[in-house]
């Protein structure tokens, strides 16, 4: 009976540790990155940091103006999120309210598949399909550019949004869409004024998830954006992204050095960016538990 | 009388499952017409064939004619159908929005964008269905805030902003306290003067309350239709007298 109650208790312990061992290699993480962030902030300026227009990191003197890179990540996010939420969304409302049984099967564990491949292929098929693709059509010195990016990238969230959308858009009560249905509204109209309403929060859940993986995503970026670290003039420019400079340069760097400092600076922002992204869509699937 | 909706050797069925067995029956203009009959015994099936809502399931297939006003309901266009046909559920089902948007679902859908014209289409339902005094004053709040009774008015009121000829009520009190359920009654009672009824029940007492005439159906099959007076004091058929005193069902 004791030695039960004794097992008991250390079972019970483990699994605690277990389970708080998640949120303590986050803080560990947070607070190594803020350590070494917080020491280049008070050498360089943080608003210098974040303002600067210029990445020359090794040149005399060096400067660490992150805006460029900033401005990278941003577009080619936001080109990853015009390929991928509409095209994911559809996909997702084909997937549960359109296709036959026996097509829907197959169509979800196609786009679950599409997450198992490595970014580094994505980059790969990315570099000697599309790339020299976008440079014949557009006409352009170099296919490396930002959307290029935007697409693969917008083909690498897709699994995210087409399934996660897709469970909250089977989540509507079939009742909402009988009810409406028989009052006389045709399917799409049913789908549209209702379906996809209802599933707003679980689908925006989706969109925010997978723009996080196309931010954090360092792999295919690096090998198909072209990175050179300017403010693109549009999107059909070569650009370089937050998480291709870590990538890159962090093998040249010297330890504990100005610039190996300001790398973890760039890490801290974009944690903090990915953090709020999680975030929110976080907010929004509880909603949609609700 | 006339004829509003006549079936004629209609069988039903759902993959293997004959639900319906060579129904003949018809609904005359403006009468309640309540159906009674234990579980499986094809009612509901029945309803949810007038207004075609049966298309949807995989492997449902009927054979036989249904008209409504002469017309060949399976030759119809089913969105124009359940234009036609309202229909109010079980479970009181209003839609994730605001109460005057409920309502307002219905005409907005067949192409009304007159704000004045919906406001007064919204009124007219909410009235007939007897619950305008008491939303008037909460038009814009959530329509899932209303208790069950009021919902269930509230899906009657949508069901009628379509300006339907035909209600098909499928159980439409089982979720609801006495009170509420009066109310729907008083509400159907009122709305036969101009509309024609079907009414699904499991609750015999509330056919033989509502109901001019009650069909009683059991295992798919039509056993007996009668005038209710007449029905439930001197059935014909002796399976209908155990049902509606209760020895089975």
């Amino acid at each position: 009976m004791k030695s039960k109650k004794i097992l008991d208790t250390v079972i019970e312990k483990i699994i605690f540790c277990c389970g708080i061992l998640a949120i303590v290699f986050v803080v560990l993480i947070f607070g190594f990155l803020l350590k070494e962030s917080f020491s280049f902030f008070k050498d360089y300026g943080i608003i210098n940091f974040v303002t600067g227009k210029l990445w020359y990191p090794t040149s005399a003197p060096p400067r660490f103006g992150i805006l460029s890179l900033m401005a990278g990540s941003f577009f080619v996010t936001l080109g990853a999120a015009a390929v991928a939420i509409p095209l994911g969304v559809m996909a997702a409302l084909y997937i549960a309210e359109v296709a036959p049984v026996s097509i829907r099967d197959f169509l979800k564990s196609g786009v679950e598949l599409l997450a198992a491949i490595p970014s580094v292929v994505i980059g790969f098929i990315g570099m000697v399909t599309l790339v020299p693709l976008v440079r014949t059509v557009f006409d352009l010195p170099t296919g490396l550019t930002a959307f290029a990016g935007s697409i693969m990238l917008g083909f690498m969230a897709l699994p995210t949004i087409v399934s996660i959308s897709e469970d909250a858009i089977r989540a509507v009560p079939w009742n909402y869409k009988e009810g409406a249905l028989a009052l006389g509204a045709t399917r799409w109209q049913t789908m549209y004024r209702i379906v996809l309403p209802a599933a707003l929060p679980g689908i925006i859940a989706a969109v925010m998830l997978g723009l996080g993986r196309v931010i954090g995503e360092t792999m295919a970026v690096m090998m198909i954006t072209g990175n050179a670290a300017q403010i693109p003039a549009g999107i059909f420019e070569p650009v370089r992204t937050m998480t291709a400079t870590i990538a890159a340069e962090m093998g040249e760097t010297v330890k504990g050095s100005m610039h190996y400092r300001s790398l973890f600076s760039i890490g801290v922002i974009l944690f903090m960016i990915t953090f709020c992204i999680n975030f929110i869509a976080d907010l929004f699937l509880h909603r949609m538990k609700r | 009388m006339v004829d509003k909706i006549v079936a004629t050797t209609l069988n039903c069925s759902y993959g293997k499952v004959h639900s319906i067995k060579q129904l003949n029956l018809t609904v005359f203009q403006n009468e309640i017409l309540g159906i009674i009959g234990p579980a499986n015994s094809g009612k509901t099936t029945f309803l949810r064939t007038i207004n075609r809502l049966n298309d949807m399931l995989p492997g449902f297939s009927a054979t036989g004619t249904l008209t409504i006003d002469g017309a060949d309901i399976f030759a119809m266009d089913p969105e124009a159908l359940r234009r036609k046909v309202g229909m109010v559920f079980a479970l009181p089902l209003p839609l994730p929005m605001t109460v005057y948007d409920n309502v307002a679902y219905g005409p907005r859908r067949h192409g009304i964008t007159d704000k004045k014209e919906i406001a007064e289409i919204v009124e007219r339902a909410l009235c007939a269905s007897s619950l305008w005094e008491e939303v008037k004053d909460r038009l814009n709040e959530s329509a899932m805030k209303l208790s069950g009774g009021q919902q269930q008015r509230l899906c009657i009121a949508r069901t009628l902003a379509v300006e339907p000829d035909i209600i098909l009520y499928d159980e439409p009190c089982s979720g609801l306290d006495p009170i509420s359920t009066a109310k729907v009654e008083e509400a159907m009672v009122e709305l036969k003067k101009k509309y024609t009824i079907v009414l699904v029940t499991n609750n015999v007492k509330q056919a033989s309350r509502v109901s001019d005439r009650t069909a009683f159906f059991l295992m798919g099959e039509l056993i007996e239709i009668d005038q209710t007076a007449k029905l439930f004091v001197s059935p014909k058929d002796k399976r209908t007298e155990d049902y509606i005193t209760g020895r089975f069902g």
